[in-house]
């Protein structure tokens, strides 16, 4: 066995402790997803700090306190990159949220992109699950269940990530009256395609002929012109079946952008809450009392309450 | 209907089971006692034996599979789901004599779903069979396990397969979005979503991989792909596989993710070679097939710095598919290999283990020792670009004493790999073949939380019970699994 448990990660998990509400706060960016904490929590720091970066294995092994800006870059130094987003949140943070990067067509799911996890369990003993290599499948997958999970069946201490190249080239580029759904099947490279009920904004990304192609191509839906970004994103989060923005109800999501292909709709106005069925609630209520038998790990938080 | 074998003979101690009795009354002939179905289903694709199967049912619907785990839920009986039993770790192999659940009679695909770029399919549409229906659509089911002309969906996804692309498009659990599972307590869910996150706690991600003892999967919507507009493959051949490695890993340090990499070794490109035609160097001690798509300009940049790369590491020799025909007679080669095999030795033992690939040359060079250590003959093909080692151990059956050195040979492989900081499989799963070396790559605490994530899915121990988690963390007692139905059912 090859755990090598280290100071920071045995301090973390004497901080934790084994009794009493506990919850990690990160950089706090996203502190309120998911509704407050139980008034009595104590609110802890997890260890922060890049451990071990292979770039020619494309891992990375990083303390989930670390600011997702200084993992990047240090993964800029040597081309590559990860699907956290960069928003000004910490990786723990990130993968507690499990919200994929705007730009999600070329950088992948977050979930995809945990190999290994250690994380302190509700009775305070750290856990290992994954492994550090890029492909893995030895007993259940149990890194899943944390990503995403708001802290609430582990605090999050130290994450191996896939890491990806960045390509040559990447362009921002938009246009007005132009079918965003046809921009999508026509461009390989975009990374993302956002559309706003007007203007259709496009990343493009790749070796700089391919960028160079899909925009000549592109030329036969519209006249693009170069944008610095993105638009400014409502503040709400949406999770929709990509077929579903065809018939997108600006009543109900008031001003959007809406990520073509994906699914996502940045909106004025929360979603409505996504309730699944008992039976589904029931195994998702088991693996809460196996995992936090007293309930103690960040206790309030509602996974299905709307971002 | 009466439990009859195939030649219409009654079984009156099999019948006089009620299990036997419950699950006729729902599916008819579609339930199987006799000897010959129950002793075939009673193994996988592996060496492994042991298994012992009970009634053996060929559900039609998701009503049915619900019907069959209330039935088994109802008279205390463990389920085990099968698809084609391709697997090589065991894990379809039925412990117990439990009622057998064979998903290849559902095996439609219900729809296809352009705009969502996804297709509804049941558990028992094969592999191949999927990609061939969205060819003339434009697109196709990424994951290509070897196996893929054999292998059903339902099986992939218990087992979160890989195959040769899976490098650059992920493996299964990455082109699974939302599940239809039969739940041990015989509920039907839906895990996951269609939507771009769903809410809640990943259920789906968690579901997948797990060798038939979280659910039985009744249905999934599947990520389509497109096809890529063009397509480059490369052969490479070196003088030893170490150069192969080193290329490999010089190809990623580069920032290029081929869509796939692929190494075979010395003997194996020459029964391949044989058996195809392709154009295999019979001369090489190692070949390289690499694969890089995209745009026509794009992947010949690509491909460009990969034959480069190559050079510098000692290639001796470097071809490109002339066309399309030309790459699937390469393909067919790599993806028939572990056929080919029989020319070289009548039986062998596939194994799966994973390394960093900065280890895959050294772990190799272990790989050759210990089995000539072991007296047996190792040949290598495996999937480089993401480090996963395939090593075949060849063998005769008939030779007296030989298996036990083939696991001999076999545990020290898995021990050279965990100590180069790899882990215990890549693709082919735990099953009973790597159960009780799950606690050489994890600590108590760790296989704990294991056996809570199956908790959470199965608290009953009844589906697929004595696999995966080592006999000190498994819900089942395994010996008492070994004895289970040995009266009427052995
Ligand atoms: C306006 C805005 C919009 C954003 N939109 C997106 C987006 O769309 N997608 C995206 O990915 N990011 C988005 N972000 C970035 C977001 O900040 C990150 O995902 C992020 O890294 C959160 O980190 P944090 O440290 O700020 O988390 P915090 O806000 O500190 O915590 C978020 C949640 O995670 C829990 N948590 C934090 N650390 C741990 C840990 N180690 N273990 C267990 N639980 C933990 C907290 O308890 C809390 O429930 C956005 C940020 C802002 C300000
Ligand atoms: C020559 C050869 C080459 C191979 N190459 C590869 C390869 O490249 N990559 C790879 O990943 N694997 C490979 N395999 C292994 C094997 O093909 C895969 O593991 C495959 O996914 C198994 O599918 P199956 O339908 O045969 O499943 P089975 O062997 O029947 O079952 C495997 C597991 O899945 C469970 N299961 C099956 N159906 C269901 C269902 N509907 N619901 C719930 N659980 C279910 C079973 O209980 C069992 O635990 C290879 C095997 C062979 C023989």
């Amino acid at each position: 066995m090859s755990v090598t448990v280290d100071r920071e990660l045995v301090s973390f998990c004497a901080e934790v402790g084994a009794t009493g509400p506990v919850a990690v706060r990160g950089a706090g960016t996203r502190f309120e997803v998911g509704g407050p904490l139980a008034p009595e929590t104590r609110v802890v720091a997890a260890p922060a700090g890049i451990r071990e970066y292979r770039p020619e294995e494309m891992t990375v092994t990083v303390l989930a306190g670390t600011p997702v800006a200084e993992l990047h870059a240090a993964l800029s130094a040597a081309g590559q990159r990860s699907a956290l987003a960069e928003r000004g949140g910490t990786v723990g943070g990130a993968l507690a949220l499990g919200e994929d990067d705007l730009r999600v067509l070329a950088r992948g799911k977050v979930r995809n992109s945990v190999l290994q996890l250690r994380y302190v369990s509700a009775d305070g003993v750290l856990v290992k699950v994954g492994a550090p290599t890029v492909k893995n499948v030895s007993g259940f997958d149990v890194g899943r269940l944390m990503v995403g999970a708001l802290g609430t069946l582990g605090l999050l201490a130290e994450a191996v990530l896939r890491t990806r190249p960045t390509p040559a080239v990447a362009r921002w580029w938009c246009g007005e009256g132009i079918d965003p759904c046809a921009v999508r099947d026509l461009a390989r490279s975009a990374s993302v395609v956002l559309f706003d009920g007007t203007t259709t904004t496009l990343q493009l990304e790749g070796h700089e002929v391919d960028v160079d192609a899909d925009l000549v191509a592109l030329g036969r839906l519209g006249a693009f012109r170069a944008c610095e970004g993105p638009p400014p994103l409502p503040p709400h989060r949406w999770s929709l079946r990509p077929s579903e923005l065809l018939r997108l109800d600006g009543h109900a999501t008031g001003s959007y952008v809406a990520s073509i292909g994906v699914g996502t709709v940045f909106a004025d106005r929360p979603q409505a809450r996504r309730e699944p069925p008992a039976a589904v609630r029931a195994v998702a209520a088991r693996l809460k009392a196996e995992f936090d038998p007293s309930g103690r790990l960040s206790p309030g938080r509602d996974l299905l309450a709307a971002h | 209907m009466r439990a009859k074998d195939r030649r219409g003979a009654r079984h009156p101690q099999l019948a006089s089971d009620p299990v036997v009795h419950d699950l006729e009354a729902l599916l008819g002939d579609r339930v199987r006692v006799d000897g010959a179905e129950r002793s075939l289903l009673s193994r996988d694709a592996s060496v492994f034996s042991g298994g012992r199967a009970g009634p053996v049912c060929f559900p039609l619907s998701t009503e049915e599979v619900q019907g069959i785990v209330k039935i088994a839920a109802r008279h205390r009986r463990n389920v085990v789901a099968r698809g084609a039993g391709t697997g090589l770790a065991g894990a379809a192999i039925p412990l117990g004599a439990p009622i057998v659940v064979v998903t290849t009679r559902m095996n439609r695909i219900r729809s296809v779903e352009i705009e969502d770029r996804l297709a509804w399919v049941e558990p028992g549409v094969i592999n191949l069979d999927l990609s061939k229906q969205l060819r003339p659509l434009g697109f196709h089911y990424a994951p290509d396990p070897s196996s893929q002309q054999a292998c059903t969906i339902g099986g992939n996804i218990s087992t979160n397969s890989g195959g040769p692309h899976c490098l650059a498009y992920g493996v299964t659990s990455e082109h699974i979005l939302c599940l239809e599972v039969v739940g041990a307590d015989g509920e039907v869910m839906v895990l996951g979503g269609l939507d771009a996150e769903p809410a809640g706690l990943d259920l789906r991600g968690a579901f997948v991989g797990g060798e038939g003892m979280l659910g039985i999967v009744t249905a999934a919507a599947v990520r389509i792909t497109a096809n890529p507009p063009a397509v480059r493959t490369l052969l490479l051949g070196f003088s030893t596989p170490r150069e192969a490695a080193a290329t490999v890993s010089a190809v990623i340090a580069a920032g290029i993710v081929p869509a796939a990499m692929e190494v075979m070794d010395r003997e194996i490109t020459r029964a391949v070679e044989n058996f195809v035609h392709a154009g295999y160097p019979l001369d090489a001690g190692a070949v390289l097939l690499a694969e890089v798509d995209g745009t026509e300009q794009g992947s010949a940049i690509d491909a460009e710095v990969i034959a480069r790369i190559g050079k510098e590491h000692g290639a001796t020799s470097i071809r490109t598919a002339e066309d399309a025909e030309a790459r699937d007679r390469l393909w067919k080669g790599r993806k028939t290999a572990f056929g080919a095999i029989a020319q070289i030795a009548p039986a062998y033992y596939l194994h799966d283990t994973v390394v960093p690939r900065a280890a895959l040359a050294s772990v190799l060079e272990q790989v050759y020792a210990i089995a000539e250590r072991f007296g047996l003959l190792v040949v290598n093909v495996f999937h480089a670009g993401d480090g996963n080692l395939h090593p075949l151990l060849l063998f005769d059956p008939d030779e007296a004493g030989v298996l036990e050195r083939v696991h001999g040979a076999a545990a020290e492989i898995v021990r050279a790999s965990l100590a180069a900081g790899g882990a215990l499989s890549g693709e082919h799963g735990i099953g009973i073949e790597k159960q009780e070396f799950m606690s050489e790559m994890f600590g108590p605490d760790d296989l704990d939380h294991q056996a809570r994530l199956r908790r959470g899915f199965d608290p009953w121990c009844r589906l697929n019970p004595g696999k995966v988690l080592p006999s000190a963390h498994s819900c089942a007692d395994l010996s008492e699994l070994a004895r289970a139905g040995e009266g009427i059912w052995a």
